[in-house]
């Protein structure tokens, strides 16, 4: 297969893939992380805020999904098809929650009645809780493998998708986007909302150092594989150790009330978790729990080396400019929230 | 029901669901270009009156539009592996060009369109309108295209055999510019131009018939059927040419969309009839050798009919193109001779005194998202057997890990959701609509709120 630097075109769109995901996770990590929270707010006038704080920009971030789909779609076919058929009725739920997100946004300022607005909040910070740890349930059992066959057909039961381990990577995603969506939101606020969030961004970022540390446990003792890497290149240690080190600083920053640098460790640490899974799947895409032989890798299932170097082309060009407007369009809405009359 | 025909009604169901949006979207998006294009121009504040109002209902149906967009990206995956697998190679890069180029486009700029009006300039403004109106013709390109490639595929070899077998793109431009993209591209848009412009057109000639906002609503009006009035005229040429492309690359298609048989004859235009299958023939009204005229332009030119084809590759519904295909052409005409009507009307300055023709109006906006609806039937339903045009058929793209019973949850599920969004989606539409343009700004200021923001001063710290 071709290459580029000396890295061959497969391992690029892996590359590509994961930095699609990744930017997914810190984008709209913090709006459905400030999803997730909204219930803890209770005046009308703070759940307004928090939801303009995210109202400009939630769209945006989501196409990071779509894209990242998209380009799984069209890099690893036969991983899209695998991993998709094989969770058919988890995909659904979360398609209802992602479709009753986004309707809950666009509808719950569209009638004053009290009912009302308290019916799709609940809505929208239930569906954004349930993306949240769904899409950790998805990742928890590719991290520890499906049973597909031969042909990339998933042969397990319809709710083997339930077991421990992906429950724990679920309920580290959650509360994880949580803290995120916190500390964007006190970015995002001012007086009394502002000292309000500051109390949930302690008690979110306390869940998540239970969880994560958990999830590291169980990792190491019950997951071989998703270690191995790092085992055998001790180099490699300092990724985990700057994680940890990223974690201590959200801690230092939101003591010290800086929420900017707070929510930039926090972005470094949802970056340093896909660098790690990265680093121990690869050249995995889904490990099969029937026989190894069958794994679907960056070699056996991706497309031809012309579509890949079309995609590339692709990327390398509109991702530069998706990063300029993107930019611009945040630098637009930059500062505390003052709601007016285009506002949710 | 088995998975395939299950898989089938579903894909079905939730992708002409979405339909109804994002041509609604890139018309009203045009639509609003030239309001605030017109306000930019001339400083009147009515036309900025005229883009603020429909920028709230383009947000609404943009809202759901996206809502409902993402979920046949997912149902490629989860009811039709075999398919995503056989394509993945081709259709993928269409996909994520529309990811990048397109999707990501519109919804970076909505922010701005939707919330920037006191943050940005009124040119930036404009800009980002003209920004999510292109965004989202950009993000039909590459489905149609996407579409078009299972229509008429090019520029691809196909690799391996039996399950294993895929395709895989030899030449990307050819892929793009495959025999049918360009000409159904453009039937798509004009389409779309034809949804926004008769939603304008129905929303403005409520309010005439009520008496409401009539200086908002005449100009509207007269907006709204300009885009229709050269929509209208440009989508029988376009689809003339789309029917072109038809008779030379899928003869059985256009043989379904006739009920025409017998290859050794002349073919027949039918004004309306119905297609009897079991003794093959086609009853109705119609023009002697018009299909002939149209694709060689001679009336006794023989037409290769279904007859040529065997059972086994002939579209399965043969009444379903045929009426689609028959009712599309209905409600084009239909648009025509209303809006040059209108047009008319209009010039002799006596328009808006016919109630009854704006009665009409009001209730036309549905001609275009029947012709939609029905355009997008022929096409694909005229395509089975197949999902890839000869290459791959319907039967053989399905999951193979997946039971008929995990579709029946999915179909009923959404059936269940889309009723509800639907019933939401009218409610605040009308919503909307009666609450008209006037005092967008005094909205949000209802009087329960007046009173929380109260008590939010007084607890201040």
């Amino acid at each position: 297969m071709a290459t580029f630097l000396g890295i061959d075109y497969a391992t690029w769109w892996y590359l590509v893939i994961g930095a699609c995901f990744t930017g997914y996770a810190i984008l709209d990590g913090f709006d459905l992380g400030a999803g997730a929270v909204h219930l803890f707010l209770k005046k009308e006038e703070s759940r307004r805020i928090a939801l303009n704080a995210i109202g400009p920009i939630w769209d945006g971030n989501e196409v990071w999904l779509v894209i990242g789909g998209g380009a799984l779609f069209a890099g690893f076919p036969k991983v899209y098809a695998s991993v998709f058929s094989a969770f058919y009725i988890p995909f659904y739920l979360f398609l209802v929650a992602l479709i009753f997100r986004a309707i809950s946004i666009e509808f719950r300022s569209k009638e004053p009645m009290i009912w009302w607005r308290k019916m799709w909040d609940i809505s929208y910070s239930v569906s954004s809780m349930l993306i949240a740890f769904a899409l950790g349930l998805v990742l928890g059992n590719v991290l520890i493998g499906l049973a597909i066959d031969r042909e990339g057909n998933y042969t397990g039961s319809t709710w083997d998708f339930v077991n421990p381990y992906s429950l724990l990577v679920g309920a580290t995603t959650l509360a994880l986007f949580m803290m995120h969506g916190a500390i964007y939101l006190v970015m995002k606020t001012e007086k009394r909302l502002y000292t309000r969030l500051t109390i949930i961004v302690k008690n979110t970022t306390i869940t998540f150092a239970i969880t994560i540390l958990l999830l590291s446990f169980y990792t190491l003792l019950y997951v071989p594989h998703l270690s191995h890497r790092i085992k055998e290149n001790s180099w490699l240690f300092f990724v985990p150790v700057a994680m940890v080190l990223a974690i201590a600083n959200i801690t230092r920053n939101i003591s010290r009330q800086k929420y900017r640098y707070a929510f930039l460790s926090s972005s470094v640490v949802i970056s340093l978790l896909l660098i790690i899974i990265a680093v121990e799947l690869y050249p995995n895409l889904v490990i099969s729990t029937i026989d190894p032989a069958y794994d679907l890798t960056v070699r056996n299932a991706s497309s031809s080396e012309k579509s890949l170097g079309v995609m590339l082309t692709v990327a390398a060009i509109g991702v530069p400019l998706v990063a300029i407007y993107t930019t611009f369009v945040f630098w637009t809405f930059k500062g505390k929230v003052k709601l007016d009359e285009m506002s949710y | 029901m088995d998975v395939e025909i299950l898989s089938r009604i579903q894909f079905a169901f939730t992708i002409s669901f979405h339909y109804i949006y994002p041509p609604l979207s890139i018309g009203l998006g045009l639509n609003m270009v030239l309001m605030e294009g017109m306000f930019l121009k001339t400083g009147n504040p009515l036309f900025e009156k005229q883009t603020r109002f429909f920028t709230k209902i383009f947000a609404l149906i943009f809202g759901v539009g996206v809502a409902t967009g993402i979920v046949m990206e997912f149902e490629f995956g989860t009811n039709w592996a075999t398919y995503s697998k056989y394509v993945g190679d081709v259709f993928g890069s269409a996909l994520a060009a529309e990811g990048i180029f397109a999707f990501a486009l519109e919804s970076g700029f909505l922010g701005i369109l939707l919330f920037g009006w006191n943050k940005v300039s009124p040119k930036v403004h404009f800009f980002s309108t003209i920004m999510v109106t292109l965004g989202s013709m950009f993000s039909a390109i590459w489905i149609v295209v996407a579409n078009s490639w299972q229509q008429t595929p090019a520029g691809y070899h196909i690799v391996g055999q039996g399950l294993e077998a895929r395709a895989e793109i030899t030449d990307f431009w050819a892929m793009v510019f495959n025999p049918s993209s360009v000409e159904r591209v453009i039937h798509v848009w004009i389409g779309a131009f034809l949804a926004g412009s008769f939603l304008v057109m129905s929303i403005a000639a409520y309010y005439i018939i009520k008496g409401r906002h009539l200086e908002f609503a005449k100009r509207s009006f007269v907006i709204g059927m300009s885009v229709g009035l050269l929509s209208a005229y440009a989508q029988l040429f376009s689809g003339h040419k789309a029917a072109d492309v038809v008779a030379d690359y899928q003869p059985a298609k256009l043989a379904a969309m006739e009920g025409h048989f017998d290859s050794s004859s002349r073919a027949d235009m039918y004004l309306f009839g119905y297609i009897n299958t079991r003794d093959e023939k086609t009853h109705g009204v119609a023009i002697p050798g018009g299909l002939s005229f149209l694709t060689h332009g001679d009336f006794n030119a023989p037409v290769k009919g279904l007859k040529a084809f065997k059972p086994e590759d002939r579209p399965g519904s043969l009444n379903i193109v045929f009426q689609s295909y028959h009712i599309m052409i209905a409600v084009g005409i239909a648009m025509i001779v209303l809006t040059t009507w209108a047009f008319i009307l209009y010039r002799r300055k006596k328009l808006f005194e016919k109630k009854w023709l704006m009665h009409v109006f009001m209730w036309s906006v549905l001609l275009p998202q029947i012709g939609n609806q029905v355009g997008w039937y022929t096409a694909e339903t005229g395509r089975q057997p197949w999902v890839v045009y000869g290459l791959l058929r319907t039967s053989d793209a399905l999951s193979a890990s997946v039971k008929a019973s995990q579709v029946v949850f999915s179909l009923i599920l959404f059936t269940l959701v889309y009723a509800l969004l639907f019933i939401l989606f009218l409610y605040l539409l009308n919503k909307k609509i009666q609450h008209g343009p006037e005092g967008l700004a005094e909205e949000m200021h209802s009087p329960h709120l007046e009173e929380i923001a109260e008590n939010f001063e007084k607890h201040r710290l």
